[in-house]
């Protein structure tokens, strides 16, 4: 694993295989308060002309970090964010596979920027997916 | 309805402390697959620094919505849930919360601009502690559909 005094622009830190299913939707709906309904009910979906259910953008945001939490402790993240490029379809029966790759950024006095990649299937669902963490602590 | 241009700038009273449950903490983990053990072991947690368990990166999701709803509930800013995309967010903390944080949030409107046929409102929520101190700001634009 690499150390984090020790990083190079373009290593790999971390890489990881999510998979939400509808339970997960439902989970995510009761830990933070969102109770949209397009999160968990097909009929309210397709009313308002979504693809299917969607995943929350927060669950994928707060899932695609992970790797990185892992690698360098849930102290060290100063600063995360992302663009919703795309909405995650999470299908009743298959539910929704996502891969997230977790690349050295920047690396600065103190910090290093690890660059988020986030695929379903072939697409990228998070655009600038972004974390900075601490490497001097 | 479009948004009314007029709030931006607009700063809503803070809201009431939000007090930071270990079993909270430990549920949110859970729900987006965070398994570090100072999510989830006090003991673990304290070993690496920690007064408690660590909440997530994007816990602090949980207090900024109470600053959302705020926003939804101002009548005149035009604003309808329904009609609400996310388009970013970012999270810049000055340290992690943890559980028996006492957490107070206030949302301010940064910017409201027409984009297309939509309207992005960019907002800023600033949560501090008990004692006043910076923990994390948490800035979020939404995209509001104008009549469909």
């Amino acid at each position: 694993m690499a150390q984090l005094q020790d990083l190079e622009v373009g290593q790999v830190v971390a890489e990881r295989e999510l998979a939400f299913t509808r339970e997960t939707l439902v989970r995510y709906a009761g830990a933070s308060g969102d109770f949209n309904p397009i999160h968990y009910r097909d009929d309210v979906a397709e009313a308002v002309g979504l693809p299917g259910v969607l995943a929350h953008g927060m669950l994928t945001m707060g899932a695609a970090v992970q790797p990185v939490v892992d690698w360098a402790g849930p102290g060290r993240v100063l600063d995360y964010q992302v663009r919703f490029t795309r909405p995650v379809v999470v299908d009743p029966e298959a539910g929704a596979a996502l891969r997230v790759v977790a690349t050295v950024g920047k690396v600065e006095e103190g910090t290093a920027r690890i660059d988020l990649t986030v695929t379903a299937g072939e697409q990228t669902v998070l655009g600038k997916a972004q974390v900075v963490v601490a490497t001097d602590r | 309805m479009p948004v009314n241009p007029e709030i931006q700038g607009r700063q809503y009273p803070p809201t009431a402390p939000y007090l930071v449950g270990r079993e909270k903490v430990r549920e949110f983990a859970r729900a987006v697959q965070a398994t570090h053990p100072e999510h989830h072991d006090v003991e673990a947690a304290r070993a690496a620094g920690h007064a408690d368990v660590v909440a997530p990166p994007t816990f602090p999701i949980v207090i900024q919505q109470l600053t959302w709803n705020q926003l939804l509930d101002d009548p005149e800013a035009g604003i309808v849930l329904s009609r609400i995309v996310h388009g970013d967010q970012r999270f810049t903390a000055t340290r992690p919360i943890v559980a028996g944080d006492e957490l107070t949030a206030q949302l301010t409107v940064t910017r409201v601009r027409s984009l297309g046929g939509n309207d992005m409102v960019t907002c800023e929520t600033v949560v501090t502690d008990a004692e006043g101190a910076h923990v994390v700001t948490a800035t979020s634009s939404l995209v509001v559909g104008g009549d469909a």
